[in-house]
C-alpha cells in the first residue's frame, strides 16, 4: 500500500469542498462507520411466542443501551443493527432462518430460546463459522458437541441440577432440616422426566426420601389427580418440574385443596419464577420456591430495566436478562476484536472475562462453549414478588422457609 | 393402592371434568351426527369461544353473566359460518366440508394467534378457589356450577330437539334431506341452524371451563379428541348419550389417571373408543351407523 503524501492544488481543493460538506451536514451523518449487522433469533410466533416475545425485549434493549452509549468504538462507534429471525418455534425454523442471517452478512447470531431449536440453529451456524450466543436452551447437548461458533452465557442443565441440589440441601440445613420426605411431580417429556430420574437417584443420598414420582402430560386438562395424591402422600416437600399452564394449575388446585407443604422447591420451572403467574394467582404463587435464570437484583442497570419494562406493563422474565446480558457480551468481543469478522468475534469470545451483564455470575469464562462463571440462583414468591433467597451474595431477601401453615 | 377417599374423589372430579366434556360433545353430536360435518374446527371455535369470555372479563363482565351473551352471538356466528362460508364452499361434497373446516380451524387458530400471542391467560375471579368441603375432598365450586350447568344446558338442547318445530326440522333433515324438502323444509336454514347450536353450546362450555382453566389459541384442541371419542360412544347424534358418554369418559380419565399415573390417563378413553367401534359401532344411544 502506498500513501500519497504530497498534497496537489486539487487534492487540497477536494478536502476543503468535502470539508465543508462535513460542516453543512448534521452530525449525525458525519463520518458513519459502518453498522456491525447482528442476528437475533426468538420464536415470536408459535407455542413458544410469549418466551420469543421477551428475549427479543431484551436484545433490543442491549442493542439500543450499547448504541445510545456511543456503539463499538474500536470501530469507530460502529452502531449495532438488529437483523430479525422469527424461528417460529420449531428446529427447522432455527435452521432456515440462521441461513438467511448467514446470508445477510451477520457477524454473529443471539438467542433462540428452546433447546431443541438451539441445537438445530447452532449447527447450522457452524457450517458458516458464525459465531453463535445460546440464550437459554438448557440441553447440555448444545455445547458437548464441540462446536467452535457455539456460546452458552447461561447455565446448563448439569450446572443448574447440581446447585439446585445443593442449594436445596443447604436452605433445609438452615432451617434445622424441616424436610425429609419429598413427592416429584413431573411433566413427561424430556425435560421433566429427565429430570425426574436425576432427582430420584440424588436426593436419597442427600438424606430426602422420595415418597412417589407423578408425571403428567403437557397439555394437562386437570391436575386434580395429582393433587389427591400428594395429599395422600402428605411430604414435607414438593418438587414440580413443569411448563407454565400446568404448574398454575397444579398450583391452584393444591390450594383450593387446601394441601400446604412445608415448601414447594421448583427447579427450572415454567412458572415458578414468572412474574404472570405471581400477578394473576398471588395467594396460589406465595412463598413458592425456584431455582432457575434470574437478575442479579442488587444490578443498577438490571433495576432501571426493571422499572422501565414494568412503566409499560411487561414482564421483566429472566429471557429478557439473558438475551440484554448476551448481547452485552458480543458487543464487547466485537469491541475487543475490533472487527466485524466472524472468527475474529469467536476468538475474542473464546478469551471473554465480560462482567458488565445483569445476571448474578462471576466474570465469564468459557470452557469448550460453556460459562462456567454461570450459575442459576433460589427465588421465592414474597408477598406478591419474586426475590432471590439464595446463594447470600445475590440475595434481596431471607427464605420464608418452612412455609407457616 | 388407594385408600376409597381419594378414589371417590377421583370419580367426582372426572364427573365434574367430563360434564365439560360433554357439553363440547353435544356441540359436536349436533353437527357430526345430525349434519355428517367432520367438523375440524370445533376446537377453534372454542378457543375463540374462550378468548371471548376472558376479554369479557377483562373488561368487567363475570364469565357466568358472559354466557348469556355470548351464546346468543356464538349462535349468530355458526349460523353465518355454515350458511355463508361452509354450505356455499362445499358443494354438497362432504370431503369438501372436511377441508374448509380444517381450514377455518387454522384461520381461526392463527388470527387468534396473531391477534392475542402464544401466552397463557387465566382469569382470578373472586369465587375461583372457592369450595364445598365434604369431608374427605373439597369440591372446587366453578366446577360445581361447570358440571350443573352442562348438565343443564345438554337438557335444553333435548327439549329443543324433542318437542320444538326446529327440533323436528334438525331430525327430519338428519334422517332424510331429500324428504324434508320436499315437505318444505329450508334444509340450508336448518344446517345453519344445527351448526349455530353447536357453536352456542362451545361458547357455554367456555364461560364454564375458564374460572378454572387457562386460555391460549391451541387450547381448544385438548378438548376436541375428547370430543370425537364420546360422539362415537354415546352414538351419533344423541344428545343423552353426548352427555352420559362425557361423563363416562371422564371418570375413566380420572381413574386411569389415578391408576396407571397421569401420563396414560387417555390410554383409557381410546381404549373404549377401539371397543365401542369393534362391539357396538352405533355407540350407546345411536339408532343406526
Amino acid at each position: 500500500m502506498t500513501i500519497d503524501t504530497t498534497l496537489s492544488r486539487r487534492s487540497v481543493l477536494k478536502a476543503g469542498v468535502a470539508a465543508a460538506g462535513v460542516v453543512a451536514m448534521p452530525a449525525y451523518l458525519r463520518a458513519q462507520p459502518a453498522p456491525v449487522k447482528i442476528g437475533i433469533l426468538q420464536p415470536v410466533t408459535g407455542a413458544l411466542a410469549f418466551d420469543g416475545q421477551q428475549g427479543l425485549i431484551g436484545a433490543e434493549m442491549a442493542i439500543k443501551a450499547i448504541n445510545a452509549a456511543g456503539g463499538i468504538k474500536s470501530l469507530g462507534g460502529a452502531k449495532l443493527e438488529m437483523a430479525f429471525g422469527d424461528v417460529r418455534s420449531t428446529p427447522e425454523g432455527g435452521t432456515s432462518e440462521v441461513e438467511r442471517l448467514a446470508g445477510e452478512n451477520v457477524s454473529a447470531i443471539v438467542g433462540g430460546f428452546a433447546s431443541p431449536i438451539c441445537l438445530a440453529a447452532t449447527q447450522a451456524a457452524s457450517r458458516y463459522d458464525l459465531p453463535y450466543i445460546v440464550d437459554v436452551g438448557v440441553s447440555d447437548q448444545i455445547v458437548n458437541r464441540g462446536l467452535k461458533n457455539t456460546f452458552r452465557f447461561a447455565p446448563g442443565f448439569g450446572i443448574v441440577t447440581a446447585q439446585a441440589l445443593e442449594n436445596l440441601v443447604k436452605i433445609n440445613d438452615a432451617a434445622g432440616k424441616p424436610a425429609k420426605t419429598v413427592v416429584l411431580v413431573h411433566e413427561d417429556g424430556l425435560f421433566g422426566s429427565g429430570l425426574a430420574k436425576l432427582l430420584q437417584a440424588e436426593l436419597p443420598k442427600r438424606g430426602f426420601e422420595v415418597l412417589d414420582t407423578l408425571s403428567h402430560p403437557t397439555p394437562a386438562r386437570d391436575m386434580s389427580n395429582i393433587a389427591l395424591q400428594i395429599r395422600a402422600k402428605n411430604p414435607d416437600l414438593v418438587i414440580p418440574s413443569s411448563y407454565y399452564g400446568e404448574f398454575v394449575l397444579l398450583a391452584r388446585t393444591m390450594q383450593q385443596q387446601r394441601i400446604k407443604p412445608k415448601g414447594i422447591y421448583a427447579i427450572l420451572n415454567g412458572a415458578a419464577s414468572n412474574y404472570r403467574f405471581v400477578k394473576e394467582f398471588p395467594e396460589a404463587a406465595e412463598n413458592v420456591m425456584d431455582c432457575n435464570h434470574w437478575y442479579d437484583p442488587r444490578n443498577a442497570t438490571a433495576l432501571a430495566i426493571k422499572k422501565e419494562l414494568d412503566a409499560q406493563g411487561k414482564f421483566f422474565t429472566y429471557n429478557v436478562a439473558l438475551n440484554y446480558s448476551g448481547v452485552l457480551l458480543l458487543a464487547d468481543a466485537i469491541e475487543r476484536a475490533a472487527s466485524p469478522d466472524r472468527a475474529k468475534i469467536i476468538a475474542a469470545l473464546e478469551t471473554s472475562t465480560f462482567d458488565k451483564h445483569i445476571m448474578p455470575y462471576g466474570p465469564t469464562k468459557f470452557v469448550n462453549g460453556q460459562n462456567t462463571g454461570a450459575a442459576p440462583v433460589n427465588t421465592q414468591v414474597q408477598k406478591g414478588d419474586i426475590k432471590v433467597i439464595y446463594p447470600d451474595a445475590f440475595a434481596d431477601a431471607k427464605a420464608i422457609y418452612p412455609v407457616p401453615a | 393402592m388407594f385408600a376409597p377417599d381419594i378414589i371417590l374423589a377421583a370419580v367426582l372430579n372426572g364427573l365434574m371434568t367430563g360434564a365439560v366434556y360433554a357439553l363440547t360433545a353435544v356441540g359436536l353430536t349436533l353437527v357430526y351426527g345430525v349434519l355428517h360435518i367432520i367438523n375440524f374446527a370445533h376446537g377453534a371455535i372454542l378457543t375463540a369461544a374462550m378468548f371471548a369470555a376472558f376479554f369479557a372479563w377483562k373488561i368487567g363482565i363475570d364469565p357466568y353473566v358472559a354466557v348469556f351473551a355470548l351464546a346468543p352471538i356464538f349462535f349468530a356466528l355458526g349460523y353465518a359460518l355454515q350458511r355463508f362460508v361452509i354450505g356455499p364452499s362445499s358443494h354438497g361434497e362432504d370431503r369438501n366440508i372436511l377441508l374448509v373446516t380444517l381450514g377455518l380451524s387454522i384461520v381461526i387458530e392463527n388470527l387468534l394467534l396473531a391477534a392475542f400471542r402464544s401466552d397463557t391467560r387465566s382469569i382470578d375471579v373472586p369465587y375461583g378457589f372457592s369450595v364445598i368441603d365434604l369431608g374427605f375432598t373439597f369440591l372446587s365450586v366453578p366446577r360445581v356450577v361447570a358440571f350443573a350447568a352442562s348438565c343443564a344446558a345438554a337438557a335444553i338442547l333435548w327439549l329443543i330437539l324433542a318437542k320444538t318445530d326446529t327440533g323436528k326440522a334438525i331430525r327430519a333433515v338428519a334422517k332424510e334431506k331429500l324428504g324434508a324438502s320436499l315437505v318444505g323444509i329450508d334444509v340450508a336454514h336448518v344446517y345453519a341452524v344445527t351448526f349455530g347450536l353447536g357453536a352456542a353450546c362451545l361458547a357455554v362450555a367456555a364461560c364454564l371451563l375458564l374460572p378454572t382453566f387457562y386460555v391460549h389459541p391451541r387450547v381448544g384442541n385438548a378438548y376436541v379428541l375428547v370430543a370425537f371419542t364420546i360422539v362415537v360412544l354415546g352414538g351419533m347424534g344423541s344428545v343423552p348419550g353426548a352427555l352420559l358418554g362425557g361423563l363416562f369418559i371422564g371418570v375413566v380419565e380420572s381413574l386411569s389417571g389415578l391408576f396407571l399415573g397421569e401420563s396414560l390417563g387417555q390410554i383409557g378413553i381410546f381404549l373404549i373408543f377401539i371397543l365401542v367401534l369393534l362391539v357396538r359401532p352405533t355407540g350407546l344411544f345411536g339408532a343406526r351407523a
